[in-house]
């Protein structure tokens, strides 16, 4: 009862949406294609049934859309059939993509619990410090990206500092502004327990202010490594495309090779599900050995 | 009562101006200009003078008025004697600005106390402090750049942007104009407008909403910058290339939001609604809308920002001689980086000005909300 409930609430209808994207997909692809195939059949002097045209627009090289089975076969081959150190493997891009967001975000998410520790203590960064970092989400923070690694770089700071140094930028906001709020979570009266126990601020802390806020603490984490990582891919634009999954868009860009753009944006897509994902279930897990009730 | 008050900014601060006394001169011996002696006294008399003021036991707006004309004397003075000699500083002083940094930081906890009843007091306190910080941001960034003498390209000091701002601003406007006017305002009200009919659609039929939800909700966490070359290469180079990559941003957040929005009003409000034997676009426009503009609200907010990041990334995959993204990615190139550093401060400005509009806008439309009642 409750399975075939979920299969008709859940399941059907996301599979059913999928299915018309994937057939809006191609019929998309047979028209953006058609024109360049007709021009190649008129110059080869050929002419071909309806059915072979539509055919030859789905396996097109180098297409403007390719269709979704170029794009999966693609990804397929160059996930499970190269090895894993080659330069054309999508699992070495996106080791080395998801090498840097997991730096950038360790470092990002210690950034924004010690700035949101400090708000909620001392008064004068509360005050001070609260509006720019507010400020600082409304700046469009990518921008500097290609700056902070072309001037890292020029000082010999190569690799994966500065790619992580950008995703740390772009994940501390989240998790600074959810831990404040997590931490300013506890009630009044609770505060007010805290005090007849006569608990220090430290105590209090610990005990009252930390288990409160980790709830919002993973929320916010989940926002925060999906930032990163879009951090990390856009930090790979202007280093001359070495190796990661930004690398390997700016490539595909140069050299029209569009199928290997798609294939590197399912890679990217899939690590960043993978990384939420496994916040979440981090998240489940701390709470559900800190005795949390499931909501 | 006592009259003194423990204060170890200020206590600091002493400290540090002691350090300094064995290290002067204040520039080193190549240095263009000798410091004079008369504006040393005065720099020191300044510091030590405002930090043994802040142990007195003054009324916090005096202390503050008193540290913040001695503090910004002080560093104005310590930058002045820079001028024409860029890296000559010794490490008298470094101190020597650290302490002036502390009394301001003392000013503004003066400050951050006050207490006042008066709403104008607060609105101005509340814009005060954050300026403050910011300035002594702009104070330290220009006095360890040119005091130390780093690089120009690493860094470049506050004034040498401002100054390079001020001079190329028919170019920035040109790129204001290509990049914001064109490709952001049009993908931003084109994407945020299919979000919302969609939203309106996926509500009218739930089946419709059970498969978009989830879908919409992982394209949320999906680095969507990435179609930016694709868009270009269908598009082309101009602008509007960089308005398809700005609507595909902006879409999700939008749909997800609103249709969560749309389910925030009550069940006994509806109830109410179809007691009055209204219909299902009454319930829509009276009811439900409104009930919904907060979280519509939050998404137009977070679009402002995603449409801006959208538009500079699309152009570093190509664009025409023209654009905020071309600008900064050419001038990197030309180790221009006080033009770099420019473009990134009139982005920082378009991006608050963007949100503040937003913000204005919702604080008119949804007047009634608790966040907003005062």
């Amino acid at each position: 009862m409750q399975t075939e409930k979920l299969v008709q609430d859940r399941i059907l209808p996301v599979a059913v949406i999928v299915l018309a994207i994937v057939a809006i997909w191609y019929i998309g692809a047979h028209f953006m294609n058609a024109p360049f195939q007709r021009d190649l059949d008129r110059r080869a002097n050929v002419t071909s049934t309806a059915a072979d045209f539509f055919k030859k627009t789905m396996s097109q090289p180098k297409p403007i859309l390719p269709a979704p089975h170029q794009v999966v076969s693609n990804v397929f081959e160059n996930t499970f059939l190269r090895s894993v150190t080659s330069n054309r493997s999508l699992v070495y891009h996106s080791w080395v993509t998801l090498s840097s967001t997991a730096v950038g975000f360790g470092f990002g998410t210690l950034l924004g619990i010690l700035i949101a520790v400090g708000i909620v203590h001392v008064t004068t960064l509360e005050r001070s410090l609260m509006p720019w970092i507010i400020a600082s989400q409304t700046v469009p923070i990518l921008a500097v990206a290609p700056m902070v690694i072309v001037v890292l770089g020029a000082i010999n700071i190569t690799g994966l500092i500065p790619k992580a140094f950008i995703s740390t930028y772009l994940s501390f906001f989240p998790v600074a502004v959810g831990m404040v709020k997590g931490l300013r979570s506890p009630e009044l009266i609770q505060l007010d327990l805290m005090r007849t126990y006569h608990a220090s601020t430290a105590q209090t802390f610990w005990k009252l202010r930390v288990p409160a806020s980790i709830p919002f603490l993973f929320t916010s984490m989940k926002v925060a490594v999906a930032a990163s990582l879009v951090g990390a891919i856009v930090g790979e634009l202007p280093t001359g495309a070495v190796a990661g999954i930004g690398s390997k868009l700016l490539a595909g860009s140069y050299y029209s090779q569009t199928i290997d753009i798609w294939a590197a944006l399912i890679a990217g897509s899939v690590l960043a599900a993978l990384l939420v994902a496994l916040v979440g279930l981090l998240g489940r897990i701390v709470d559900r050995s800190m005795g949390g009730r499931s909501a | 009562m006592k009259l003194i008050r423990r204060s170890w900014q200020g206590a600091l601060a002493l400290l540090l101006c002691l350090a300094a006394l064995p290290l002067l001169p204040l520039l080193g011996p190549d240095a263009a200009t000798a410091a004079g002696n008369g504006v040393t006294v005065l720099i020191f008399a300044l510091i030590v003078g405002a930090a043994l003021v802040s142990f007195a036991r003054l009324s916090a707006p005096i202390l503050a008025a008193i540290l913040f004309v001695g503090v910004y004397a002080a560093a104005w003075l310590l930058i002045g004697l820079l001028s024409g000699n860029e890296g000559h500083a010794t490490s008298a002083f470094f101190p020597l600005i650290a302490a002036s940094w502390l009394m301001a930081w003392r000013c503004v906890s003066a400050l951050s106390a006050v207490e006042t009843r008066s709403a104008t007091t607060e609105a101005l306190l509340r814009l005060l402090i954050p300026a403050i910080f910011g300035a002594w941001i702009l104070i330290l960034w220009e006095a360890v750049t040119r005091g130390a003498g780093v690089p120009f390209i690493l860094l470049p000091p506050p004034s040498a942007i401002g100054e390079r701002l001020a001079s190329s601003v028919p170019i920035l406007w040109a790129d204001v104009r290509q990049t914001i006017f064109k490709a952001v305002l049009f993908g931003y009200i084109v994407g945020c407008a299919a979000g919302f009919v969609t939203a309106i659609l996926a509500d009218r039929i739930a089946f419709l909403r059970r498969g978009l939800l989830p879908i919409g909700n992982l394209a949320s966490a999906l680095p969507i910058v990435g179609v930016a070359p694709i868009m270009v290469m269908w598009f082309g180079f101009d602008w509007q290339s960089k308005a398809a990559v700005v609507i595909i941003m902006t879409f999700f957040p939008m749909l997800v939001n609103t249709v969560a929005g749309l389910s925030a009003s009550g069940i006994m409000e509806r109830d109410l609604m179809r007691s009055y034997a209204s219909d299902y676009w009454q319930t829509l426009v009276k009811l439900r809308l409104p009930a919904a503009m907060p979280f519509i609200f939050n998404a137009l907010k977070i679009n402002s920002t995603l449409a801006l990041i959208g538009a500079i990334v699309a152009e570093f995959f190509g664009t025409p001689i023209v654009g905020m993204g071309f600008r900064i990615s050419t001038e990197i190139g030309r180790m221009n980086v006080d033009m770099v550093w420019a473009e990134i401060a009139v982005a920082a400005l378009a991006g608050s000005v963007f949100y503040g509009l937003v913000s204005l806008g919702e604080r008119i439309t949804t007047f009634w909300h608790p966040s907003n009642r005062s």
